[in-house]
């Protein structure tokens, strides 16, 4: 069952490095603020080109 | 815009730049393009079930080489030409700033289009590794692994270049999905190449099974689920313009899921060889899936929140309604299906496929489809050409998959009920495993109307996105403006200390991965080849006869409706024979367990029929199995079999570990040819005439060997 130690020891070094990734992220602060990103994100079109512009006829 | 002002401080010099659409307009057609191709090949597939004269008696057109490309196109060529078209757009937005390389982007897509035609052209040649969803050759699967890290690498230069501090939930699902995927492709595809078409997976039997059911799943988790996560909680919150519900929940959900779905693999190999605590261990993670899935899904149709309306008017949230609701179902169906009693039930029956599909065609079409909607007017600066024709797409798709759906669970527990009912006496009321096939007839004629219907809808949508493109003109490139985070002020010091101090960090860290990957490359074989050593002693290497029939069942994907695991219980003991143990499978590179029967298990069916059956019964299988829809295989009975392999294919077996004597590569042939003239001459008898070299006598040999060893052990003579 040989392979069952190179997959857990694989499992570990993904589930290692998006731990060191994690504590990066929440060190680094970007969970400090968990509301304005998603609003955001909503605000990138050209302004002369809203959404609403875009309905279909 | 007080929140505005936090990243963007107006004291700041605003930079100009651009967004590149056209790689956006280039992997959008692409994915339209290839998901037709891949749909089509699906409902060949699906019809040949139905009437087995589609299959043309052709090598090409047969249902064992049509099924990989099938799953291949839809995974590969159309999901992920879907989560790169959807990437392009939103990660340059959402990091404010253009990507990082437009050389790389183009390498990128040629490289991923060029990868899905050598796909294309070589599963119908038959050049496969015969492990599921992995069945690219091994020189594609080094393109595969170049062309990903290209793309990873235009992602991760892209997020560090970022103007915003803040890397929205969405870019953290795409870097996930391309460091797991990396990894999980390298280790699954590490072959020993024999020829350019033609190589060994290093493992053998439940190792093989293992690495390829983890590889399985979280192909499953890392290129179906987490790519289009991050499109969701891009384009549902565009498409609805308002913010998704909880930006906490998001990020819980993304930490939670990564870090449980790795685990899960195992489910898929319950009441097999693999040990117990395993299994334990996959069903828990499994089911443990469900709190961060349905979280996600909670979070996606929450943000609809009081606009409920909106989706009564617009087609592109109807289609995202749609593809949120089909992944709650699937990730609430497959916990479930990880419970040991239920999978008893549902695997290898159609409950699996059903299970799939409402994942492929609900979550990752409709998602899809709804972004390709939403894209297409703002890539074009028109509105859609038609709405009518696009709400007629979601009604037809919506049916579609209904009718897909519904038939597959059916025709799944009717299977599977049928395996195992006795009769008072104790016998099994259905003998004849043709009789729990010819019953599912009729659901697998709707299921193939079901995927017409859904492909009829693709149809509608190519049209309507042609128009739009027609009636407008593509903008290649959209002005932007953003504040350079390195130019603020107080911050600036900091940022940039940060940024040093955790460079060595990064710089460690990833260093760390390409060691451990190169050293697993390297590693791997040798203690795999270790652990090779069989357990039953009864059990030896193939003859260089079967091995050459081995072969020809895997190109001929005989895997992909005939598993080779019996497994223990009463109903498959009284079918096929002595349950399947781990030491039977160890000099099988690859493992072929299979993981649907549409056909009955062929693990013990050595001995079970005459040569001739087997000869008459691949020519044509009505003639032995009246009713039977397995297609016939006419062309082994006239090709030649190539020998001029068996040298190189003993020696690869040698490197990884199968017992042959040394030197044996130079007389295999000759014992090939005397085990052939055994089976010509049991043929003769039967009355058929046949030369030793044909493909059929290598086959034939094959299948008589099959799990026959342990017989060895229990009459010594």
């Amino acid at each position: 069952m040989s392979a069952i130690y190179v997959l857990m020891l694989a499992g570990l070094a993904v589930a290692g490095t998006f731990m060191l990734v994690f504590l990066w992220s929440v060190k680094s602060g970007q969970y400090d603020d968990d509301i304005t990103p998603s609003i955001r994100i909503l605000f990138d079109e050209e302004p002369e080109k809203k959404a609403d512009e875009l309905k279909s006829g | 815009m007080e929140i505005f002002n936090k990243t963007n401080t107006p004291s700041l010099a605003l930079e100009e730049f651009e967004y590149d659409n056209k790689i956006v307009r280039n992997f959008a057609l692409a994915t339209v393009i290839w998901g037709g191709v891949g749909m089509l090949v699906g409902v060949l597939a699906a019809f040949q079930l139905v009437y087995p004269e589609l299959n043309f008696n052709l090598p090409f057109t047969t249902f064992g080489r049509i099924r990989p490309l099938h799953t291949n196109a839809v995974i590969f060529a159309f999901v992920g030409n879907g989560f790169f078209t959807g990437m392009y757009y939103a990660a340059p937005r959402v990091l404010r700033t253009p990507m990082y390389s437009q050389l790389l982007s183009k390498i990128h897509f040629w490289g991923w289009q060029l990868i899905i035609v050598m796909a294309a052209i070589s599963l119908p040649l038959g050049w496969t590794s015969g492990k599921e969803y992995a069945e690219l050759e091994w020189p594609i699967d080094i393109a595969i692994a170049v062309v990903w890290v290209i793309g990873m690498l235009n992602l991760i230069m892209t997020t560090i270049k970022r103007r915003t501090e803040h890397i929205y939930a969405a870019v953290w699902f795409f870097i996930a999905s391309y460091v797991t995927v990396a990894l999980l492709h390298v280790i699954n595809s590490i072959n020993l190449p024999i020829s350019l078409t033609k190589s060994y997976s290093v493992y053998a039997g439940v190792q093989d099974a293992l690495v390829q059911w983890w590889y399985g799943h979280n192909a499953v988790a890392f290129f179906l689920t987490t790519p289009y996560l991050g499109l969701m909680y891009y384009f549902l919150p565009k498409a609805a313009n308002r913010p998704i519900y909880s930006y906490r929940l998001s990020i819980v959900h993304f930490w939670t899921l990564i870090f449980i779905y790795i685990w899960a693999g195992p489910h898929h190999l319950l009441y097999t060889a693999l040990p117990d605590w395993a299994q334990s261990l996959g069903t828990v993670f499994s089911i443990m899936l469900l709190a961060p899935s349905w979280g996600g899904m909670i979070n996606g149709l929450m943000t609809l929140r009081g606009a409920w309306d909106k989706v009564r008017d617009d087609v592109v949230l109807k289609f995202m309604v749609v593809a949120v609701t089909a992944y709650g179902m699937a990730t609430f169906e497959g916990p479930m299906l990880s419970l040991k009693n239920v999978n008893a039930i549902g695997h290898y029956t159609d409950w699996i496929v059903a299970h799939v599909h409402v994942g492929a065609l609900g979550w990752n079409g409709f998602l899809t489809f709804g972004m390709l909607y939403w894209l297409f007017p703002r890539l074009y600066k028109r509105p859609l050409y038609s709405k009518k024709l696009a709400n007629l797409h979601f009604w037809i798709g919506t049916i579609g998959i209904l009718f897909y759906a519904i038939p597959m669970y059916w025709a799944g527990w009717v299977q599977s009920a049928m395996w195992r009912e006795f009769t008072e006496d104790g016998f099994l009321k259905y003998p004849n495993f043709l009789e729990t096939v010819t019953q599912l007839i009729p659901f697998y004629a709707l299921r193939g109307i079901g995927g017409t219907l859904y492909l009829f809808g693709w149809g509608l949508m190519i049209y309507n996105l042609l128009k739009t493109a027609q009636a407008g003109s593509l903008k290649e490139v959209e002005k932007a403006q953003a504040a350079n985070m390195t130019h603020q002020t107080h911050q600036n010091e900091y940022w940039h200390r940060k940024w040093f101090e955790r460079k060595p960090v990064l710089l460690t860290v990833g260093s760390l991965i390409v060691v451990a990957i190169g050293g697993m490359v390297e590693m791997i074989p040798t203690f795999m080849i270790q652990s090779n050593i069989p357990t039953i002693e009864s059990v030896k290497p193939y003859t260089p006869l079967e091995l050459q029939g081995r072969d020809i069942y895997v190109r001929e994907g005989c895997y992909t409706c005939h598993s080779q695991m019996v497994r223990p219980f009463r109903d498959e003991i009284e079918r096929y024979g002595e349950y399947s143990k781990a030491g039977e499978f160890v000099y099988d590179h690859p493992f072929q367990w299979g993981s649907k029967r549409t056909g009955p298990d062929l693990h013990r069916v050595g001995g079970k029929y005459p040569d001739s059956w087997h000869y008459n019964h691949m020519e044509d299988p009505t003639s032995m199995s009246p009713g039977s829809i397995m297609p016939a295989y006419p062309w082994l009975l006239e090709h030649e079999l190539d020998t001029t392999t068996t040298a190189a294919k003993i020696k690869a077996m040698q490197i990884l570990g199968v017992p042959y004597e040394k030197g044996y590569e130079q007389v295999a042939n000759q014992e090939l040819i005397e085990q052939a003239n055994g089976v010509v001459k049991r043929l003769a008898d039967a009355g058929i005439e046949t030369e030793p070299t044909r493909e059929i006598v290598a086959l034939i040999a094959y299948l008589q060997r099959l799990g026959t060893d342990i017989k060895a052990e229990n009459n010594p003579n």
